[in-house]
């Protein structure tokens, strides 16, 4: 049972996620992809009429919102259940690299100094979540997709817009982490 | 009960998301210094297991769960936003150390203040659906 609470290994864990591709197309005729999703929540929230999130276009979508409830359902149950609370086996130059900037616990998922409610009105975790999510999200809906509809279903799907949009994730991800995120880490 | 299925799927695939540490913050500043081979191992191998699936329901023809003919719609080509949606979405990867699937699975497993970057991402998905019709595609 030890397997079941220690971290799982790529190998093990990326098949399990290619297997949300033949998943959805069987059992539901879909494609998966899990920044649409935000689109319905707009959808279901929003008092415009835009085109782009009609009131009622959620109900069509009703199955990803049903969908990423289960994503939180088991987040909480491998979080409460199946966690060992091992650190994280870090690359070496990662450690350092976060250290000289003054992250010094690596033991949960997430930076504590960052991610963290007693520090929800600093700068710098507020450009950590929500200015990046507003990028996730206005860029997912932007270049058409995310890690799972591009990256995963779109690659899959050998698609060339796909390809184009995991490029671009790259340049906007290693431009964040080498010339930005020093600065905003420091904060 | 219809929806049930997608509830199961869901649940599955929060779990392995936690498991694999995919969603970890740390695990994606690793990634973008090209410092393990962790994630690209994870994202090659899942690429590999969906497009053989892919090439096998082709290949056979095989109709879903319901009978129906399995509909693999193809992304649409976008001069400009593949690219540029795509470097905006790289760099909320960064920061928040988060796509939309890990940030939903951090907050059930207990990263409750990723429910900030949730509302900053639908906050941007409706900025989106505002500009749309402004934005070079």
């Amino acid at each position: 049972m030890d397997f079941l609470f220690s971290p799982w290994p790529w190998y093990v864990s990326g098949p399990l996620i290619g297997l949300m591709v033949p998943g959805l197309l069987y059992l539901g005729n879909k494609s998966f992809g899990v920044s649409s999703t935000l689109r319905s929540v707009c959808s279901i929230c929003t008092p415009i009429n835009e085109d782009f999130y009609r009131k009622d276009d959620w109900k069509k979508d009703a199955w990803n919102l049903v969908f990423i409830f289960g994503v939180l359902i088991g987040g909480f149950i491998a979080g409460q259940f199946l966690s060992n609370n091992d650190a994280i086996q870090l690359g070496e130059k990662t450690v350092e690299r976060l250290s000289s900037f003054g992250i010094s616990n690596f033991n949960t998922l997430l930076p504590q100094e960052i991610f963290n409610w007693d520090e929800v009105f600093s700068l710098r975790t507020i450009i950590m979540t929500v200015v990046g999510g507003f990028f996730i999200g206005f860029g997912a809906r932007y270049g058409g997709g995310c890690t799972s509809g591009h990256a995963i279903m779109g690659l899959s799907n050998l698609q060339l817009p796909s390809l184009i949009a995991v490029i671009g994730f790259f340049i906007g991800g290693l431009f964040m982490t080498y010339f930005v995120l020093p600065t905003i880490l420091t904060l | 009960m219809k929806n049930a299925k997608f509830l199961i799927l869901g649940i599955f695939f929060g779990i392995v998301l936690i498991k694999a540490e995919v969603v970890s913050w740390f695990r994606i500043q690793e990634m973008f210094l090209f410092d393990s081979f962790h994630m690209y191992g994870v994202i090659g191998s899942a690429i590999f297991v969906g497009a053989i699936s892919i090439q096998l329901i082709k290949r056979f023809n095989i109709n879903s769960f319901e009978g129906d003919p399995i509909v693999l719609n193809p992304k649409k080509m976008l001069k400009v936003g593949n690219i540029t949606g795509g470097i905006f979405f790289g760099i909320g990867w960064a920061l928040t150390g988060a796509c939309p699937g890990p940030l939903f699975a951090l907050t059930g497993a207990g990263y409750t203040i990723m429910i900030m970057a949730i509302l900053g991402a639908t906050m941007g998905t409706m900025t989106y659906g505002l500009l749309k019709k402004y934005l070079p595609h």
